[in-house]
């Protein structure tokens, strides 16, 4: 099995998570597509580090897990902070936070 | 030889196959759904189908972590600030099909063990790709490289991730507090009916912002007329 198929399929989750980063305003949903980004760029890493034999992907991979597991948190902190100043907040009521 | 390796070809290719497609139908779901909870539930799927992905490229324990990390924890919290926020109320539903969601439900459970089971089924002894797998440049096998890459060459960053996430808990729990004296009462920011019409602006009335100003100028220009 070749790895570009891996990596177009890759690609595809990439370009989604990307378009629905850009197209919802529910920041919820919005964090949901970075973590599809996130799974997109693990994809491509596992399909590499199979192609050249070298585990250092897979080492990657892992710490990917854990910053999206810190991101998480961090992100879902604050989207309930905010959302108990203002409840129904999407991202584009988050220009109140302009300076 | 050669047929037995024409012949795993074959079977990663299927199970390549049906995991891109639960990749790509549940991307699609996350992003297309209009309920958030859907959207987290078609996350699970994708995370799923990047965890067979996982299996059939021999990354093992990566899989697991996936599956426990991803599906286990990440999902399971969005899913606690959907219900604890309640903005799955936000969008109505429509009405409930029971029968339709139950046969949704059985099916995508059937095809995920059948996934999972496909080489066993076929021979238990079977390689499971025709490619070969990682192989590193120290002895041992999939988990035991990736531990030792990890505490030879990585240790520095291993060591960074606990500081992540230490700080990481830290946040949260400072973010998720109630700030000092000036108790948050949420029956003071009633749900905003009209998204539209900048009615925003009266919720932060208080806080001092310039918006207040504007509307204090516009009161006065009613007044003076």
């Amino acid at each position: 099995m070749a790895t570009t198929s891996y990596l177009v399929l890759a690609a595809i989750i990439f370009g989604i998570g990307a378009a629905g980063l850009l197209i919802r305003r529910n920041p919820l949903v919005m964090f949901m597509c970075v973590e599809l980004m996130l799974n997109a760029v693990n994809l491509t890493f596992v399909a590499f580090s199979r192609q050249l034999g070298d585990v250092g992907g897979q080492s990657i991979v892992f710490f990917v897990l854990v910053v999206a597991a810190a991101e998480v948190v961090v992100g879902l902190g604050l989207i309930v902070a905010v959302m108990r100043r203002r409840q129904g907040a999407d991202a584009d009521d988050l220009r109140l936070l302009r300076g | 030889m050669l047929a037995a390796i024409q012949w795993n070809f074959g079977v990663e290719s299927v199970t390549f196959a049906i995991a891109a497609f639960i990749c790509v139908g549940g991307a699609l779901g996350v992003v297309m759904a209009r309920n958030p909870v859907h959207s987290a539930l078609s996350l699970v799927a994708t995370l799923f189908g990047v965890a067979v992905l996982f299996v059939i490229q021999e990354a093992y324990f990566l899989a697991a972590i996936q599956v426990i990390v991803y599906a286990g924890a990440i999902v399971v919290l969005f899913l606690f600030v959907i219900m604890l926020l309640g903005v799955d109320r936000v969008e109505n539903f429509v009405e409930e099909r029971k029968p339709l969601s139950l046969a949704v439900g059985i099916g995508f459970g059937a095809a995920l063990a059948g996934l999972a089971a496909l080489p066993l089924l076929v021979d238990a002894n079977t390689k499971f790709t025709g490619q070969k797998a990682v192989k590193g440049t120290l002895d041992g096998d999939e988990l035991t490289r990736l531990g030792r890459s990890l505490f030879t060459d990585y240790v520095f960053a291993f060591e960074l991730t606990s500081a992540l996430l230490i700080i990481a808990v830290v946040g949260a729990v400072v973010l998720s507090r109630k700030p000092e004296g000036d108790p948050i009462d949420l029956d003071e920011f009633p749900p905003i009916e009209d998204d539209d019409d900048l009615s925003v602006d009266e919720t932060f009335d208080e806080d001092g912002l310039d918006v207040v100003d504007e509307a204090g100028d516009e009161a006065a220009a009613e007044v003076a007329r």
